[in-house]
């Protein structure tokens, strides 16, 4: 080999080294440059009132309680929907679903998957919210159960798919020990492989909430943009504002670098501390796992 | 007559009710259903979108400029922005997605490194899509001084997508048998030489599948270009990469929510090309993978 090509060779790999080490360098500009725009915002808004309960800019109440709580009940609601449809699906394609059904289940939710969330919103605000209006008889159809029904479905492919991993990762010896001691199929997936999978599920779980705190678009269009606090549990069937529609709907309209703008960057740095924890569960909880089965089959 | 006991049912101790064979059909059939309402709504979505934005399409709709305040004409300012983008993010996506993906399947030693690198790529995969927003807004927009335009929001949006282009060119890549590597090596090719003679034309449809999906994701994506790219109304087409640009998904938003008296056909016509796009390329990659998985040898 020649000098030449041994330089070549030499370079690139540096270049390929480098690439490698590019999801850390992102992560650290992001942190950096949310820390940077948010973090003023604490000296700007004195603490008591920016953990306050009143959301209203144009007055100087930047309290970010009532888009907290907004983004919890939403999350909380889609979570209650997405999981048993998500996780029963998982396991239906796993375990029972003939190979026809399968082949209909499959690209329906990986369609689901890549339809884009404004789409998602568009439906809701022209079918869902009306429908749901009618049916419940509420004053507006655009209320915090309408996002989490629509968040839902669009945490639906996570939760599919990393539910349908787990399940297909647990060893085939479990599941002929269980039916050769007789147990039907049924007795085998509750018994055996669901909880076998129970990791794995947590993770799809996890993942499914990540995707759902993170949701702006579907969210911002339906759920009736009123930053206010819940006082009950009828706060589902009220309009409600979550931190993600908050930055979306206003951060076209503030001036750069006002407390507005800072206290906006803050409530990002919050969903990315969110997300960051909520990923790095999942990544722990799915590695015990790992090592959990390298234990097992030793 | 007496049931026949399995010893699944004598170990775990019979319960009350149904016998097994009955939970086995309600459990079956529970499941199904579960399956059934999951899939439902979205066929009907699809269904829904189809006959309702169908008559809206012509030649004039996705050739001609808006005209009435966007109330009247075409779409075609938005088409050619989203093309823009989704070249833009190609363009800057690509190449450092497989080059990290190469590191990560050929070189990445077996460390405390590697694992970081995979973590801060999960997290990377969950940030929120608003937060990317923010992240564009202050390097891109504001820091590096692109203001509003197509590069900084094709920067954003390959941040975004190199996460998916990371993690299925690694799992393309380390699909090729090691063999192919020992053969390659042995007959005195260098490193570099046999990733890129053998082991990247092998994983290539791999490698383009993961990219067409990153991609597929990007042009659907509202939020991040929300504040680092998007235009309300421009009347006539970018010329350069610092124009900002209109686009599908934001267009979209804008129609069905910021503009008063706006026909209901344009709004199911311009979600009707969105999913055709989106969806479109959803469809080539799944064509590639399968294509491919029914030619490999190995």
């Amino acid at each position: 080999m020649s000098r030449r090509e041994e330089i070549k060779e030499l370079i690139i790999t540096r270049i390929i080294q480098a690439a490698g080490y590019l999801s850390i360098l992102f992560v650290a500009l992001i942190c950096l440059f949310l820390i940077r725009e948010g973090l003023p915002a604490l000296s700007e808004v004195p603490i008591s009132s920016l953990l306050g309960s009143r959301w209203y800019p144009i007055e100087d109440y930047f309290g970010i309680l009532p888009l907290l709580t907004g983004s919890l009940i939403v999350t909380l609601g889609a979570v209650l929907i997405a999981v048993p449809l998500g996780v029963g699906t998982g396991v239906y394609i796993a375990e029972i679903a003939p190979t026809w059904a399968n082949e209909i289940l499959k690209p329906m939710i990986e369609i689901l998957a890549g339809i884009p969330s404004v789409v998602l919103g568009f439906m809701g605000i022209l079918v869902l919210s009306p429908f749901l209006r009618q049916s419940f008889n509420l004053p507006t159809g655009l209320t915090a159960f309408t996002g989490s029904l629509l968040l839902g479905w669009a945490a639906i492919p996570t939760i599919v798919s990393v539910t349908e991993d787990a399940m297909n990762a647990v060893p085939r010896s479990y599941r002929e020990a269980s039916l050769a001691l007789g147990a039907t199929r049924w007795q085998t997936i509750w018994g055996v492989t669901v909880p076998a999978a129970r990791t794995g599920i947590l993770t799809a779980v996890m993942l499914g909430m990540g995707r759902v705190i993170g949701e702006t678009m579907a969210v911002m269009m339906v759920t009736g943009n009123a930053p206010t606090l819940p006082s009950g549990l009828n706060a589902l069937f009220l309009p409600v504002r979550t931190m993600t529609a908050t930055i979306a709907s206003e951060m076209g309209e503030v001036a750069n670098g006002s407390t507005h703008y800072h206290v906006l960057f803050f409530i990002g740095l919050v969903l990315f501390t969110l997300a960051l924890i909520i990923n790095i569960v999942a990544f722990i909880v799915s590695h015990q796992r790992i090592k959990r089965a390298e234990r097992l089959l030793s | 007559m007496e049931e026949k006991k399995s010893y699944f049912d004598m170990v775990r101790g019979q319960r009350k009710g149904l016998t097994s064979q009955q939970r086995e059909k309600v459990g079956q059939a529970f499941l199904s259903l579960v399956g059934v309402i999951t899939v439902l709504p979205i066929v009907a979505l699809l269904v829904y979108i189809i006959l309702q934005g169908a008559p809206a399409i012509s030649w004039e709709f996705i050739s001609a400029m808006p005209s009435d305040g966007m109330r009247s004409g075409g779409i075609l300012p938005a088409i050619v922005g989203t093309l823009y983008l989704t070249l833009g993010t190609a363009l800057f996506s690509i190449p450092p997605g497989i080059a990290a993906a190469v590191y990560l399947s050929e070189y990445a030693p077996d460390n405390r490194w590697t694992r970081l690198i995979r973590i801060t790529m999960i997290n990377l995969a969950g940030i929120p899509s608003v937060v990317y927003g923010l992240f564009g807004l202050g390097l891109f927009v504001l820091f590096l001084k692109f203001g509003t335009s197509i590069l900084a929001a094709s920067l954003t949006l390959s941040i975004m997508t190199l996460p998916v282009i990371i993690s299925t060119g690694e799992e393309a890549l380390r699909a090729v048998p090691s063999s192919f590597r020992t053969v390659s090596i042995s007959l005195g090719a260098t490193k570099w030489q046999t990733i890129r003679n053998i082991v990247l034309p092998q994983s290539l449809p791999g490698i383009i599948t993961g990219v067409i999906l990153g991609l597929q994701r990007a042009a659907g994506e509202t939020a991040p270009i929300l504040f680092t790219g998007a235009a309300f109304f421009l009347p006539r087409l970018p010329q350069k990469p610092f124009d900002a640009t209109m686009a599908l998904p934001y267009h979209l938003f804008v129609i069905s929510t910021q503009v008063p008296g706006m026909p209901i056909q344009i709004q199911y016509g311009t979600v009707l090309v969105l999913l055709v796009f989106v969806l479109g390329m959803e469809l080539i990659a799944t064509v590639i993978r399968s294509r491919a998985r029914a030619r490999r040898q190995w």
